[in-house]
């Protein structure tokens, strides 16, 4: 198997603070890789490094065999993404929001149209595909999400904890589309979660950070087996202590306060 | 090229859907336009300046397609705020066609803006002198609509969240806007104010409304365009490079 994500030695300092320290890691293409860690371990700041949001400090990366510092659009067409919080415009319609991936990945016009009604009938959207993303629920959004990453046809697909507040049902639903499109397409899924049953059944690979560093890799039995537990969660918090992490204060909780004082209405 | 079409008509379809914002940002224009325009319709009439109204519609026009346009750049916050930000980000298009696209989208509506106060006050009595001049008109608008988008641009990509909101237009768009000869003629003001109403890109798009509107000016209007385009073309390389250093 050939490797589709090569990280070596890559570093993220803001200041003095040293958010990502010296990690090194690969995926194999194909796979489903389990980038674990609690929060504020530096799992977001790799993966906005990996798709090139932000630059790094130091270090060297190749995503699908282009280099992150000099390929970089090369890199940006190789995958697609579903951030941690949520990135559709809730003023435009599924169908709008898709469109608006497609121009702005070139898919042709002959296959655009194509693309956009099989995705949303993947995530069973196809039906709701003129309504506004603002009447969407929770779980409809990343569904959308999903569909929107997968369509420029890419090789990987990152998803920063897709799963995050949503009902068992939907949490269901949305990895068997993952598995899905593992098994059926060949895409490599590159994923975070805090839900430590998801990534035990179904990651061929798991890397677990904490405080910037790598501190354990392997399957989910052979992460089992060196730390002696009985189940990942167990290992995860053998490997990671069961301190409670603070998490930064969003600032979107307050610009959301804000965004009610200035009204809605202007957006 | 697609990039930018598709940017632009983002902005665009995300102004006409939402009747809120076109009613609220038509309010301000037009209480200056009635509360100034009859308040001082008399004096400036004793003064011997001649028809109030037909001075200040230039202004108000461009009142409203600035505060259109500043907000029109600044809204980039609630992009990066909701995360739409970060799906143009890691698109593979250059940074300098999502920053075009997003400003001539912004400048577009704030146009759209100006046109819907010039109609409304062709029923508080404004005559243009010759009806082509409509197109000239639509110049002026829109460089004026483009440099204050990219204006709007430029500060937010540098800002976190929309608090600093009513500072920029206190203590910046306010200014300008009446600095600009606006809503008083320049001529007699003070030397101090003459001066920096020189800088003030919104001098020269205001004259050079004026000139289309009414055939006069206090500049060459080409000289108006020159300036304005000269303004518009600095804040949007500066903003563009801000914008390609900004964190998504």
């Amino acid at each position: 198997m050939s490797k589709i994500i090569e990280v070596k030695n890559l570093n993220k300092k803001f200041g003095d603070f040293t958010a990502v320290n010296d990690i090194s890691f690969s995926v194999e293409k194909g796979n489903i890789f389990a980038f674990l860690g609690p929060n504020g371990a530096g799992k977001t700041t790799t993966i906005k490094m990996l798709t090139t949001l932000l630059p790094p400090t130091s270090g060297n990366v190749k995503v699908n065999n282009f280099d992150l510092n000099t390929d970089r659009d090369e890199v940006r067409k190789s995958f697609g993404i579903v951030f941690q919080d949520p990135s559709l415009d809730d003023d435009l319609t599924a169908y709008e929001n898709m469109n608006f991936h497609a121009v702005l990945y070139g898919v042709p016009k002959e296959e655009k149209e194509g693309r956009i009604e099989e995705l949303l009938r993947l995530v069973d959207l196809l039906d709701r595909k003129n309504d506004y993303v603002k009447n969407y629920s929770g779980g409809m959004k990343r569904r959308l999400e999903i569909a929107r990453s997968l369509i420029h046809n890419p090789e990987i697909i990152f998803l920063d904890e897709p799963t995050v507040g949503l009902d068992p049902q939907t949490r269901n639903h949305i990895w068997s589309y993952v598995v899905d499109l593992s098994k059926r397409k060949g895409v490599t899924v590159f994923l975070t979660t805090h839900y430590m049953e998801e990534a035990e059944k179904m990651a061929d690979k798991i890397v677990v950070i904490d405080h910037g560093k790598i501190i354990g890799s392997g399957t989910s039995d052979s992460l089992k087996k060196d730390t002696g537990a009985e189940s990942l969660e167990e290992a995860f918090l053998k490997l990671t202590g069961s301190e409670i992490r603070h998490d930064e204060a969003g600032s979107l909780d307050s610009l959301r306060t804000h965004a009610r004082v200035w009204g809605r209405t202007r957006r | 090229m697609n990039t930018v079409y598709i940017l632009w008509l983002r902005q665009l379809k995300k102004y006409l859907r939402s009747t809120p914002r076109i009613i609220g940002s038509l309010g301000q224009p037009l209480l200056f336009l009635l509360v100034f325009g009859f308040g001082f319709g008399s004096i400036f009439a004793k003064a011997g300046e001649g028809s109030y109204i037909q001075f200040l519609v230039p202004g108000i026009v461009a009142m409203a397609v600035i505060f259109t346009a500043i907000f029109g750049g600044i809204e980039l916050i609630w992009d990066r705020q909701f995360g739409f930000l970060k799906e143009t980000m890691v698109a593979p298009v250059s940074r300098f066609n999502i920053m075009l696209g997003r400003t001539i989208g912004g400048a577009t509506v704030s146009v759209i803006q100006g046109i819907a106060v010039l109609i409304i006050s062709f029923f508080v009595g404004f005559k243009m002198h010759n009806p082509l001049m409509i197109f000239p008109a639509l110049v002026f608008m829109f460089l004026t609509a483009f440099f204050f988008t990219a204006l709007g641009t430029s500060i937010a990509s540098r800002l976190m969240d929309m608090q600093a909101f009513p500072i920029i237009m206190n203590f910046l768009v306010m200014p300008l806007f009446f600095l600009s000869g606006s809503i008083f003629p320049l001529e007699n003001a003070p030397k101090a104010l003459q001066i920096l109403s020189k800088v003030d890109p919104l001098t020269y798009g205001i004259d050079g409304l004026r000139y289309v509107f009414e055939g006069v000016s206090s500049l060459n209007p080409w000289a108006d365009l020159v300036y304005l385009l000269g303004f518009s073309i600095i804040v949007f390389l500066v903003g563009r490079f801000l914008f390609e250093r900004m964190e998504a």
